[in-house]
């Protein structure tokens, strides 16, 4: 269904998996991330298994958010047009239960925050101009909740919600989808070594759900259905229970 | 190879448009830019060099599919650049912009007795367009396409040089750069020799035929005395019935045929009617159409038509204004809208005349085994030209529309590629402004490797940069220099609309 595509932060996890199921459907992909030899080989990869050059990496750190306008023009121009943008970069550091830390916070609503702003306002003022398109933000079960391991990250996954509620609000009359994405715990090397997992889902389900959701134009999606329940009981929690709770 | 950032500067963002085929059944965001003069151009050309885009011309927008679309890249929009620079009332001669349209043309040249003597079906494409598609009309048969009738040209080579071709100068460029379909570079001044006419009426006969061989035979018969030869052909209609249909043939006024030429040459008398049986707004009967577009709903009106026409028109000669029998397409305006959403695309081929009646019946047979009857088949008479690129060929066209929705694109393209087949395998040839799904390889059967070639040697020393490119040109000839060179995946899912 996709033909064009963005994925920000596709050089391992979801944004990877997702990178890898879009060109293997046919869709031309620009894979973009810091890490420029991961997402030299994942295009190498795609383009050798689907047997066509699909794929293209582009360097770029989110945090850069100046080189935004520019490259999102160079990269419309080499793959063809674009219907599809993922978000999908986020840190997640390790922050103590004890520990304040405003160089991690900043950094965690620098990527997570002020970069899906700079690449999804771009695709939001192309899909608005052009009437279509799909615009998806990776965010977390842990943004329906402040929770006490790590305020920040939550923080930053509670904006990103709000924020992709209001372009949704703003564009969708123009016939743009917006969906938020919400995996529950996904095997990435994000959450690699943490306590606690359950129901932990492979990358490559949570991309093949997060693609369904996509074509379906969902409004909010959680990866997979039954973390939506858990969601609803959390967010009812009333606050005096919720912080005595250790998650 | 991982690409960082360059240091290119951005194209505006004011300019990005969603353009369409006008068959709505193709689309691809552009960078429009609308120029009114020949330095607006060339500034255009510079901007794109300089942001490393291809340029792609477009006129009015009425080629069918991605002729005039070029995705994430400068679409050139010549639609401002339109006066008429000169004009001789005397010789029916005039000189024009590129941009200037066939209803702009006629409607200047008609009261001083001057007809363009090719039209298309409708009159809203620009001379520019009709000239890079080297357009034909009703009168293929009798007077060629518009390049026959073309004396000179000038052209901007995106090189910066400005040249002035006729057959005598620049021969070579002359019969490329018609029918080169916008890649060699931009008209900026085209002279055409006009046709004479003496009346503002033509003498129209419908003549009702049974069968797709019966039509060839009154063809055949008819066209060393016609002006115009046309058939409508009933696209549903199987088994003996194949190919039957209505020919529609329409001849000048002679000299004092007509008693009052002054008043049937004026504009006012040409107009098409703004309502149907007077009541009707005609802006707003695509949406009374729209429940038949369907192949119960066009069975049934093609057999009201036909068996009408059988027991209406026999023999009957009337008079009919010259732009109600040029443009036909223009009578419902919008109507492209009753396909729905996924628009429609038209299938046009070529095929020399001893084999045309059976590949064409083998064309109809196969869209409606295969359950897409075309909804619209025109059929029309043809003779060779001169032109590099040319469709044309001594035989006959058939014009088949087919509506295209989410469910049937795929089949659809699948018929168009064993339809390409008979026509290929018939000698036959097609026509860029209408195509949509034609493929590389049999763009190049059909156009023979040695004219292809000539084609790109020019092209590379009009464009050694490769500037000017289309979705089309792309699609057609993806093994080019020019787009090889681009290294682009901007054809990947050529099929541009969204599904």
């Amino acid at each position: 269904m996709f033909k064009h595509a963005i994925i920000v932060g596709a050089s391992a996890g979801i944004g990877a998996a997702l990178a890898k199921q879009l060109g293997m459907a046919g869709c031309a992909v620009a894979l973009v991330a810091r890490r420029g030899d991961e997402i030299e080989q994942l295009a190498a990869e795609i383009n050798t298994t689907a047997k066509q050059p699909l794929a293209r990496a582009y360097q770029h750190d989110v945090l850069n958010v100046d080189e935004v306008e520019g490259l999102f023009q160079e990269i419309t121009r080499d793959i063809g047009g674009l219907d599809l943008i993922v978000f999908a970069a986020g840190v997640m550091p390790t922050v103590a239960p004890d520990e304040y830390n405003i160089q991690k916070d900043a950094l965690i609503l620098d990527v997570n925050v002020r970069g899906a702003f700079a690449w999804l306002n771009e695709a939001a003022r192309r899909f608005e101009r052009v009437k279509r398109g799909t615009i998806v933000g990776i965010s977390s079960i842990a943004g329906d909740r402040g929770r006490r391991g790590n305020p920040a990250y939550c923080t930053s996954k509670a904006a990103l919600n709000t924020y992709l509620e209001s372009l949704r609000n703003r564009i969708a009359r123009f016939g743009v989808k917006v969906v938020v994405a919400k995996p529950g715990f996904v095997d990435t090397d994000m959450t690699k070594g943490l306590p606690g997992l359950f129901w932990l889902i492979t990358a490559q389900r949570a991309a093949e759900l997060i693609l369904k959701a996509a074509k379906r134009g969902k409004k909010t999606a959680y990866i997979p259905a039954r973390w939506r329940f858990v969601g609803l009981v959390i967010r009812f929690f009333p606050s005096f229970i919720f912080r005595r709770l250790n998650i | 190879m991982t690409t960082t950032l360059r240091d290119e500067p951005t194209l505006p963002f004011q300019n990005l448009e969603l353009v369409h085929g006008w068959g709505l059944s193709t689309d691809a965001v552009g960078y429009v830019f609308r120029p009114s003069t020949v330095e607006g151009i060339r500034e255009v050309f510079g901007l794109a060099e300089r942001t490393g885009r291809t340029v792609a011309f477009r006129g009015a927008g009425r080629s069918y599919g991605d002729a005039a679309l070029n995705a994430e890249n400068v679409v050139l929009d010549l639609t401002r650049f339109c006066r008429i620079l000169e004009w001789n009332p005397h010789t029916g001669v005039i000189t024009m912009e590129s941009g200037v349209t066939i209803q702009q043309l006629w409607q200047y040249a008609l009261p001083d007795g001057w007809w363009p003597p090719i039209v298309p079906g409708t009159m809203f494409p620009t001379i520019g367009g009709c000239a890079s598609m080297n357009i034909h009309g009703k009168n293929n048969f009798a007077v060629g396409p518009i390049g026959d009738h073309i004396l000179e040209f000038e052209i901007l080579l995106p090189t910066g040089q400005h040249r002035t071709c006729s057959r005598q100068a620049n021969s070579d460029l002359f019969f490329a750069a018609i029918g080169g379909f916008g890649m060699l570079g931009c008209f900026t001044s085209i002279t055409l020799q006009l046709k004479k006419v003496y009346s503002g009426h033509l003498n129209v006969e419908a003549i009702n035929v049974p069968t797709l061989d019966a039509m060839v035979q009154e063809f055949e018969q008819r066209r060393e005395g016609a002006d115009y030869l046309v058939g409508w052909i009933d696209g549903v209609a199987g088994g003996k019935g194949i190919g039957r249909g209505v020919i529609h043939e329409a001849n000048y006024l002679k000299p004092g045929d007509d008693p009052n030429p002054a008043q049937t040459l004026r504009i006012e008398h040409q107009q098409l009617p703004d309502t149907i049986f007077g009541l009707l707004p005609k802006s707003t009967l695509w949406r009374f159409m729209r429940p038949f577009v369907n192949n119960f709903g066009v069975r049934l009106v093609n057999a009201a038509k036909f068996y009408a026409s059988r027991l209406l028109d026999r023999g009957k000669i009337f008079q009919q204004s010259h732009a109600a029998f040029a443009f036909l397409l223009d009578y419902v305006p919008n109507w492209k809208r009753s396909y729905g959403r996924g628009g429609l695309i038209q299938y046009q081929s070529f095929i020399p005349e001893s084999t045309a009646a059976e590949a064409f019946k083998a064309q109809l047979r196969l869209a409606q085994k295969a359950g897409y009857p075309p909804y619209l088949a025109v059929f029309k008479r043809h003779r060779r030209d001169d032109f590099l690129m040319t469709h044309s060929v001594d035989g006959y066209s058939l014009a088949l529309d087919f509506k295209i929705t989410k469910k049937n694109r795929a089949a659809i393209w699948k018929l168009a590629a064993k339809l390409d087949e008979i026509v290929l395998k018939a000698g036959g040839r097609f026509y860029f402004a209408k195509d949509s799904t034609l493929h590389a390889a049999s763009a190049e059967q059909y156009l023979g490797p040695e004219a292809v070639e000539k084609f790109m040697r020019l092209k590379r020393s009009c464009d050694p940069n490769g500037l000017l490119e289309t979705n089309l040109y792309r699609r057609l000839f993806p093994e080019s220099e020019a787009s090889a060179n681009k290294e682009s995946l901007a054809e990947i899912g050529a099929q541009q609309r969204h599904e």
